[in-house]
């Protein structure tokens, strides 16, 4: 990230970008599945997330027409636990971080 | 869609779920919840089940490691518990909210599990009759109908929203 560091020590481990970076949000994502009822998915966005129906399908129509719609954001543990409850309802839910 | 059908699931005014399905309907149910609990029994990685335990972080598989350490058994034993809740009620005329809710999760397990194994695609050609297939996709279908009454009938009663529109 930074300029050159004397970096003398070769540490072995795996480069990531992403884990230089704690506190960037995270995006929690819903893709598209040809099993997943419309109207089940509506209702698992209203249940999980406190949203209108109005958010919720059209969180859901984007999910069917784009193939992923962004449903949730924030600190990593706050979305690993949406991810958590969305597995939990059968949605194909994954996260990552928002760049 | 089917509207001149009365719904299998209507809400009652007492706050409970009235379940309108004849015997061999719900017998057909248990069968399949059994079957589904004796899959999830042996393994969470046998192809067949996959689908209910879905990979949480795409592009970094150690962290979803972690995450399938931490939530695999959890998961389970809410799908189980599930499963043995639809069980136990599969003959009931009343369900109150959590066990509806159980029925839920239960039927959408299981429509995952039996499409995923049929590879249903989302423009589903009608199958001829002497298709292997075709009885469990009329099983599938018949849980897609029944799955559709249930949420309904939730949705009708969902707390009112606590996120504001967009």
């Amino acid at each position: 990230m930074a300029g050159p560091a004397p970096s003398p020590v070769e540490v072995d481990e795996p480069v990531d970008d992403t884990r230089t970076a704690p506190d960037a949000p995270w995006i929690v994502l819903v893709w598209n599945d040809p099993i997943n009822l419309m109207s089940y998915v509506a209702f698992v966005l209203q249940k999980l997330f406190g949203y209108p129906k109005e958010k919720a399908d059209r969180l859901m129509l984007q999910v069917h027409t784009e193939g992923r719609a962004v449903v949730a954001n924030g600190p990593r543990e706050t979305c690993e636990l949406h991810v958590f409850r969305l597995h939990e309802h059968g949605l194909w839910a994954t996260m990552q971080h928002d760049t | 869609m089917a509207g001149l059908f009365r719904r299998r699931v209507s809400r009652t005014r007492r706050g409970t779920y009235a379940v309108r399905l004849p015997a061999p309907e719900r017998e057909l149910l248990a069968g399949l919840v059994d079957q589904l609990r004796e899959l999830l029994e042996v393994s969470t990685d046998d192809p067949s089940v996959r689908r209910l335990f879905p990979v949480a972080y795409n592009d970094d598989p150690e962290r979803d490691q972690e995450y399938q350490q931490l939530v695999r058994d959890e998961l389970l034993e809410r799908r189980l518990a599930a499963l043995a809740t639809v069980e136990a009620t599969a003959a009931a005329e009343e369900l109150d909210e959590a066990e509806l809710t159980a029925w839920l999760t239960a039927l959408n397990d299981l429509r995952l599990v039996l499409g995923t194994r049929l590879d249903v695609s989302e423009e589903q050609d009608d199958i001829e009759e002497d298709d292997p297939n075709a009885p469990a996709m009329a099983v599938y279908g018949y849980l897609s109908v029944l799955l559709g009454d249930v949420v309904d009938a939730l949705a009708d009663d969902l707390p009112p929203p606590t996120d504001p529109a967009r």
